[in-house]
């Protein structure tokens, strides 16, 4: 980043959870990008990337989803989503339903090769650091499609490890899936809860006052979870500490 | 979820025993896999050149089926080609009963659980001898394999030990681990040494030179094949590899991904049956080469699971299979790579379950030595049964009326504050019970909705 280039125009995807659950998340995103010299849009037209209708095989759905939300999104400088799957799914998933649509296979491909996971581009493309504060002890769990899809890993712990007063511990079984997996949770959530009852516990003796991750479907299920059972761990998305917003009320509890 | 599935799944999930067992076995085999990968540099080249192999035979699979019928032919070895499962069965019975066979001594292979060869023999009295340990502890307990390398990882020591007491000629009196072997061993030797025909599966067929090559931790397989008069071999045609040195590149990755040995205690390479100067081996030698859905499977685009080298790594590392076990999957092959089988074995209809049960998380492809990308897979198998309509007719629903919506910001600014509106009269904070959301709120909380969605709060101006 040189300080005369002019700042990039970043269009935040917040992701359908976000809107609706967590509103905080997409605040703390612009946040973050703001800090580290971006113009924020939000496009207005967004809604859901398509991603429960991909994983449930409806192609033709997801397919048209996808085409506008790909129209919504041409013309930014990047495209910055606070979530590892949703980002996945524009990255990865779009080009691989225009495989045989040349025309939108190269729009696709186009956004795809300008949409990031926001840890992800905060730290690897804007070699941002943040000097925000928290005090307390944290563990974070690496969400499945951010890890696998977009090689995430790194990047969350390097911009944690510059909020002051945060110390990070391992999570056993870190990388292992918490049971969300979008549908898969509803349509079987006595297994989904069979995994997510050893996920929960493992954060639990971890010694942690705080779970997180980047992934808000991920944490709802871990953190629910973790109510659920009593535990006293509470829950943010990893971008909301990065923010400085990590003092604020944890998921779940009342706003 | 279908009746049968779920009952399975809920027996599986209220099986403590089951639930240490599996644990057991595969926390294990993960454990072992890491530091064997670990310490082999060339784990990725290996991958991508194993990958690559595989591929190539699958492609020219009419080639190598031709040169390898070629090359076991004239080392006396008689070839026959099987389409479908029953074809597989009625050839080994023919030839069974052509040997005059009362028992058979059968050393573990999924391909014949995959056919149904067990029930087949049964039906033809023909008396059959599990030579594999854990083989054996299940044909005791008359069960089915619940994982493709330890067939038995569902059972403790002591359920083993209960079975042994109950079917063994000879009681044994400890109840140790060492013991327990030395009782199967005394008995499935007489089964070996007795036994009119030996039966084995295959890991790798030679094609250059007709062998077939087998791995076993035990030496079951070579006791089973070589004191009987026949041998019969029942392989899928994609087990095909052009020579011994690729057989040798797959089997560095087999062991380590399956157990994280650096190689099995026995690979063995049978070619033809006992020649003149040979003091021992079978007169006859019989390869069955199964088709049974394989050629369909390359051209309905699965052609990549050809790949599978059974080596159950992707069982073992994952999730779902570590809280359900093998036997809920329900068909002969569990885990990731079964529930993308299982759909061409049995079809769809039958098993639709299988690649819906899936969280996706890609952790089966991170670990596969072939590089198989099993969530893709397991995508398409979802993508056809929506497409066929097998899919709950509230789910295709819900999913098309979301859809609709998803596509008209306007309409879906409106459902957002609705759902808001809704959620929020059942709780603020923690939802404990929430109508229509009783698949997630049975298990654990939901947080509630802020007051106000973030695209609304944005647009009023707030930063």
């Amino acid at each position: 980043m040189t300080p005369a280039a002019p700042p990039p125009r970043v269009a935040l995807f917040v992701t359908c959870l976000v809107d609706l659950i967590r509103p905080r998340i997409g605040f703390a995103a612009i946040r973050a990008l703001e800090a580290a010299g971006c113009t924020v849009v939000v496009p207005a037209g967004q809604t859901c990337c398509g991603q429960p209708a991909l994983n449930s095989g409806a192609r033709a759905e997801a397919t048209a989803i996808a085409k506008r939300t790909i129209a919504l999104l041409e013309g930014h400088d990047a495209i910055v989503v606070p979530s590892g799957s949703c980002a996945a799914t524009i990255r990865v998933q779009y080009p691989e339903l225009f495989e045989h649509d040349p025309a939108w296979l190269a729009r696709a491909e186009a956004v795809a090769a300008r949409t990031y996971e926001i840890m992800a581009y905060l730290d690897e493309v804007r070699g941002w650091r943040p000097d925000t504060a928290l005090d307390a002890t944290a563990t974070y769990h690496d969400s499945c499609s951010g890890l696998r899809e977009l090689g995430i890993k790194a990047q969350p712990r390097r911009l944690l490890n510059h909020v002051a007063g945060l110390s990070l511990i391992p999570l056993k079984g870190a990388e292992t899936c918490c049971g969300f997996g979008g549908t898969f949770c509803v349509k079987y959530p006595a297994i989904s809860n069979a995994i997510a009852t050893e996920k929960a516990a493992a954060i639990d003796t971890s010694g942690a006052d705080l779970l997180l991750a980047g992934d808000l479907g991920c944490l709802m299920n871990m953190a629910g979870k973790l109510h659920r059972d009593g535990s006293a761990v509470r829950a943010f998305h990893a971008i909301e500490v990065i923010a400085g917003m990590g003092g604020g009320p944890a998921i779940g509890e009342e706003t | 979820m279908s009746a049968a599935f779920s009952k399975r799944v809920d027996a599986a999930l209220a099986d403590p025993i089951l639930k240490i067992a599996v644990e057991r076995t595969a926390g294990t085999a993960e454990a072992k896999r890491a530091a064997a990968i670990d310490a082999f540099a060339q784990f990725e080249d290996a991958r991508t050149r194993a990958a690559a192999i595989k591929d190539h035979v699958v492609a020219h699979l009419g080639f190598y089926l031709e040169q390898f019928e070629a090359a076991a032919t004239a080392a006396g070895a008689h070839v026959h080609y099987a389409r479908t499962a029953d074809e597989a069965c009625a050839i080994v019975i023919d030839i069974c009963k052509a040997a005059g066979a009362r028992t058979v001594a059968r050393s573990k292979s999924m391909m014949g659980e995959e056919i149904g060869l067990p029930h087949a023999l049964a039906e033809a009295g023909i008396v059959r001898v599990e030579t594999d340990l854990a083989e054996h502890i299940i044909q005791l307990a008359d069960e089915r394999p619940s994982h493709i390398v330890w067939p038995a990882m569902h059972k403790t020591s002591a359920q083993v030990s209960a079975l042994f007491k109950q079917h063994h000629a000879l009681p044994h009196s400890e109840e140790t681990i060492p013991a327990m072997a030395e009782s199967a061993r005394r008995h499935l030797r007489e089964g070996m040494l007795g036994a009119d025909v030996g039966i084995s599966g295959a890991n790798f067929l030679i094609a250059d030179s007709g062998a077939v090559c087998t791995v076993t931790n035990e030496g079951n397989a070579e006791l089973s094949l070589v004191p009987p008069r026949v041998h019969i071999v029942t392989a899928g045609i994609e087990k095909l590899v052009p020579s011994m040195g690729h057989a040798v590149q797959m089997l560095r990755l087999l062991a380590r991904s399956a157990t994280g040995a650096t190689l099995t205690q026995y690979t063995t390479f049978y070619t033809g049956p006992k020649r003149a100067a040979d003091p021992d081996g079978p007169d006859a030698m019989h390869i069955v080469l199964i088709d049974n859905g394989r050629s369909a499977m390359r051209d309905d685009g699965l052609a990549e699971m050809l790949r599978c080298i059974r080596c159950g790594a992707c069982m073992n590392h994952c999730v779902v299979f570590r809280q359900i076990g093998g036997h809920a999957y329900g068909g002969t092959y569990p885990g990731p790579m079964g529930a993308v089988l299982t759909p061409a074995l049995d079809g769809l209809a039958a098993s639709r379950d299988l690649p819906n049960a899936c969280t996706l998380n890609g952790k089966c492809q991170e670990v596969c030595p072939v590089k198989i990308p099993l969530p893709t897979l397991l995508r398409g198998w979802r993508e056809k049964s929506w497409r066929e309509g097998l899919e709950p007719a509230t789910m295709r629903q819900g999913i098309a009326a979301w859809a609709w919506v998803a596509q008209r910001p306007r309409l879906y600014r409106l459902a957002v504050r609705a759902a808001i509106f809704a959620m929020r009269r059942f709780g603020r904070g923690w939802i404990t019970a929430l109508p229509l959301a009783g698949g997630w709120t049975a298990h654990r909380d939901l947080p509630a909705p802020d007051a106000e969605s973030f695209m609304r709060r944005y647009a009023r101006g707030e930063r």
